[in-house]
């Protein structure tokens, strides 16, 4: 009783197992995938685009909220996707562990005996040669020189053949496929310990280094990066260039940058090097890119007790056709000890920069992305502006709630070109110096990626191999006639000595999608009758010489 | 910078070849209208198939010939519809040429690869759809030689053409671009190798769907000789076409795997990670699952057929969608988008 129950689940599982690794499930599973990955081409994703989402958001509220909730906005991480593939590669192995024993199996094994029917096989040829049957055999053997041959006698002195070729698409299949699963696994363990950093660099800047994750603007990572081992490199920004078309498409970005690394660090060298689009720096083990650009105003503000303070603070662009940026420089009064007082008296300068101004009326906007003719339109507020709130806020903005509370209020609203200056009714002036550049660098750190890149090969190796070679066979079976050569040898052959002849029949069988064996099996067929005929031409003694003929 | 003399001759040799190509197209239809109906079972699946040679070749026996002796009968006049298709085939490698010219002439106007927008994309992919049309064709009437089938195959051109010069229309009306210089982003080697074993892909792939398309049609009609007369009736039998659909795919899988992973290896170097599930990557990997899932279907048993014809129309369709949808509608960072 408790035995059959016992059978009865492992019969259960037993059949489960057989149905997962089935071709069918692989294929359905196969589709599964692809449609699973489908809402992740076509709806915004949180980790490839932010605004896209919060845009989708405000357009369909309702509709955002479900697809957020089964993981539409977060396709690549979410549990759905990853049970079908975690359950696809559960199929693959099932499937590839017993092939490869098989395959093994096939390595040592020998061709299959000749079939009783030849002349049932897809591809069949026949024909009689002036030679010997023994000879006959060795002509044909040493033609099939690069296959595996056996060869038979059977009762009555006919000789057979059976030869099989291509035994590398299986190998070729299974190198595919576990290339397949190795680029799982190296992908994963990228995943864990991969990490990215943002970081916009100012030009002539001090620089930073990649000592810890706090010197990033922004910093994602892997399960196992806790930001204490980074690859040790600093760097810093000596120029940043780029050059337009007339139409206002970039023509090329240039980042003159220099860095430290590994004994470098020590003797305090820089080394230069060209960063651009498509020329990252690769050191210490990892990469820097060239992501992103923009412009910096610099302003100065002069209080009215004579102390001046000047502000580098990086704009975000808005638009990148015309760069047109927007951003808040901020800041704090100097020289009051009150500390409550001197969060009430902070000043922003808040607005939107062009680097070629258009003015319309007073409005402003820019006609190209290059510093032809920079102006920035701008307000000037004073008031609380919350920095000290613990509230994180971004660099580029200012806490529009403070404005809404009447805690930061608007005190000027002015257009400046490089060297206007605005004066406030407390005597404070702000003036527009003159435009920077900043670069925004992006550090990645992909330690898996050229284990990746190896089974990516494989993959590529494996399918050309799997899908170019045709495992085929091909089967002889040579009869000795005794009543001499037959009449198509006749035309090319003396009859002399009455030699006894052969006839000949050839089978042949692709072993998978036989698409495109038939012109092989044609010539080969061809040349092995032919090249009976010919030896036996050039007299028995010559034999030896002849392998395989045109 | 931009060579306008230049830039102005392609794109004449674009209209012209587009003009030409529909001259092409409407001779191979002439062609296969007049054609006559193929019968069902061209060859049982018993008899033994050792004549089968070439690009799945349809090989009809025939006796040897032997010299006739006496007085010799002039040769009779090719029917007309053997001259249509005759003269498709000319027009049709006039059409390559001209084609081809248009790319060069834009690459030279601007002084690199005649494949860095939409426009310039879509053109070279149907110019790679088109010569793999003339290949197996080449290939067909050389390995074969028999005039029974070559006109057989050649009347099919018009299906090939149809959707080359619609995407060829396209490509020049809704996705023109004036000839520019590239996005620094687009200014690497990998232009090189990835863009074009991309275009390459593309364009095969787009040869094999319409060969299961055809399969289908075809496969109705042996399925129900009641109906005789048709498109279905005309063309090549079902095994042939399954094997041209099959044979293509076969053949560029490889190629497209490549493709893929050279741009997983472009977008290192490009935009700091190798595979980061842009709508263009996300998109091209499903095309690839899709064609993966074919090569599966052909080895599992009832699957093959029609089911796997129906795939690999589905593998075309994701191809398409990434060319259009994909670009226009939700451009990701491929700096093809945008037009
Ligand atoms: C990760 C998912 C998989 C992918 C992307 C994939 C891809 C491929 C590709 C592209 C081929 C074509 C090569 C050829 O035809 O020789 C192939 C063949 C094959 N695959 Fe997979 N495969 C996957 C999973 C599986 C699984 C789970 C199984 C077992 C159930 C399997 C069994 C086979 C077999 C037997 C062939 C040879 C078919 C033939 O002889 O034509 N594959 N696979």
């Amino acid at each position: 009783m408790n035995t059959s129950v016992f059978r009865r689940a492992l019969a259960f599982l037993r059949n489960t197992w057989r149905g997962l690794t089935s071709m069918r499930t692989a294929l359905v599973l196969l589709f599964l995938l692809a449609l699973a990955a489908l809402p992740g081409a076509l709806l915004p994703q949180w980790s490839l685009n932010r605004r896209n989402v919060e845009t989708f958001y405000d357009n369909h509220p309702t509709w955002a909220k479900v697809l957020d909730s089964i993981g539409a906005f977060n396709v690549f991480s979410s549990v759905w996707f990853a049970a079908i593939y975690v359950l696809l590669f559960v199929s693959l192995i099932g499937c590839l562990v017993p092939r490869s024993a098989e395959y093994l199996r096939q390595l040592r094994a020998r061709p299959v005996r000749t079939p009783r029917n030849l002349a049932r096989m897809p591809h069949h040829a026949e024909g009689t040669v002036p030679l010997p049957a023994d000879e006959m055999a060795a002509v044909a053997r040493r033609r099939l020189r690069r296959w595996r041959v056996s060869e038979n006698t059977e009762e009555d002195g006919t000789r057979t053949l059976s030869a099989e070729r291509g035994y590398l698409r299986e190998a070729g299949n299974l190198v595919f496929h576990f290339a397949l699963v190795g680029l799982l696994i190296t992908v994963g363990g990228d995943q864990l310990m991969r990490y990215e950093g943002q970081k916009i660099v100012k030009v002539g800047d001090e620089g930073f280094c990649n000592s810890g994750t706090f010197n990033y603007d922004s910093f994602d990572a892997g399960l196992t990066v806790d930001g204490t081992n980074l690859s040790p490199f600093c760097l810093r920004l000596n120029d940043f260039d780029v050059r337009y078309l007339h139409t206002g498409q970039p023509e090329r970005f240039h980042a003159d940058i220099e860095y430290q690394a590994g004994e470098s660090l020590e003797n305090d060298n820089w080394k230069s090097h060209d960063l651009r689009v498509n020329n990252p720096l690769r050191v210490a083990g990892d990469r820097v890119y060239l992501t992103g650009n923009g412009y910096t105003p610099v302003f100065t503000v002069t209080f009215p007790d004579g102390t001046q303070r000047t502000k580098r603070t990086q704009w975000q662009p808005v638009d990148t056709t015309t760069m047109l940026s927007q951003g808040a420089t901020k800041f704090d009064r100097p020289g009051m000890s009150n500390e409550q007082r001197r969060h009430d008296n902070q000043l922003a300068i808040t607005g939107l920069f062009a680097p070629t101004a258009s003015l319309d009326g007073k409005v402003l906007s820019s006609r190209f992305p290059a510093l032809n003719d920079p102006m920035v339109a701008v307000d000037v507020l004073k008031g609380k502006l919350g920095l000290a709130g613990g509230r994180g806020q971004s660099i580029f903005s200012v806490d529009q709630s403070l404005i809404d509370s009447g805690e930061l209020n608007r005190v000027a609203r002015e257009n400046l070109a490089v060297g206007e200056t605005i004066r406030l009714d407390d005597g404070t002036t702000v003036r527009f110096d003159g435009v920077e550049r900043w670069a925004n660098l992006q550090v990645s750190h992909n330690p898996f990626q050229r284990y990746v890149l190896v089974f990516a090969v494989a993959v590529v190796i494996g399918l050309g191999a799997s899908l170019s070679i045709k495992r085929r066979r091909i089967w002889l079976r040579i009869r000795p006639s005794p009543e001499g050569p037959g009449d198509d040898a006749a035309e090319t052959t003396s009859r002399d000595e009455g030699t006894a002849g052969a006839s000949v029949e050839i089978g042949g069988l692709a072993r998978t999608d036989q698409a495109g064996y038939g012109e092989e099996f044609t010539r080969l067929a061809d040349e092995l009758l032919a090249s009976g005929a010919e030896s036996s031409a050039r007299g028995s003694s010559e034999t030896n010489s002849l392998g395989r003929s045109s | 910078m931009v060579n306008q003399a230049l830039s102005n001759l392609s794109d004449m040799a674009f209209a012209t070849s587009v003009v030409v190509y529909i001259f092409a197209m409407l001779l191979y239809f002439a062609e296969f209208a007049s054609g006559k109906a193929t019968e069902t079972a061209e060859r049982g699946a018993a008899e033994p198939a050792r004549a089968t040679v070439g690009v799945g070749g349809v090989a009809t026996q025939e006796p040897p010939a032997r010299p006739t002796v006496g007085r010799l009968e002039p040769e009779p006049r090719k029917p007309w519809s053997e001259r249509f298709g005759g003269m498709a085939v000319a027009v049709t490698v006039l059409g390559v040429l001209v084609h081809a010219f248009s790319l060069v002439t834009r690459g030279m106007a601007v002084g690199r690869v005649p494949w860095g927008n939409m426009y310039e994309f879509g053109s070279a992919i149907c110019l790679v759809a088109v010569i793999a049309w003339l290949v197996v064709l080449y290939r067909q009437s050389r390995s074969i030689r028999k005039p029974t089938t070559a006109p057989k195959l050649r009347g099919l051109g018009g299906f090939v053409l149809l959707p080359a010069t619609l995407l060829l229309f396209l490509s020049g009306t809704a996705l023109y671009a004036t000839a520019s210089q590239l996005q620094p982003a687009l200014r690497s080697y990998w232009i090189w190798i990835h863009v074009s074993a991309a275009i390459v892909s593309t364009g095969v792939l787009m040869f094999a769907g319409v060969a299961s398309v055809l399969f289908l049609v075809r496969l109705r009609s042996e399925n129900d000789p009641a109906r005789p007369g048709g498109i279905g009736s005309r063309l090549p039998s079902s095994q042939v076409l399954d094997r041209f659909a099959y044979r293509a795919t076969v053949l560029i899988m490889p190629v497209w795997t490549f493709a893929i992973i050279a741009g997983a290896m472009w977008a290192e170097a490009a935009w700091g990670r190798f595979w980061g599930w842009d709508p263009k990557e996300t998109c091209s990997l499903i095309a690839w699952i899709v064609y993966a899932a074919y090569l599966h279907a052909r080895a599992t048993s009832g699957w093959r057929g029609t089911r796997a014809a129906w795939i690999n129309i589905l593998g075309l369709a994701v191809m398409i969608f990434n060319l259009f949808f994909i670009n226009i509608v939700i451009s990701g960072l491929h700096s093809y988008a945008g037009l």
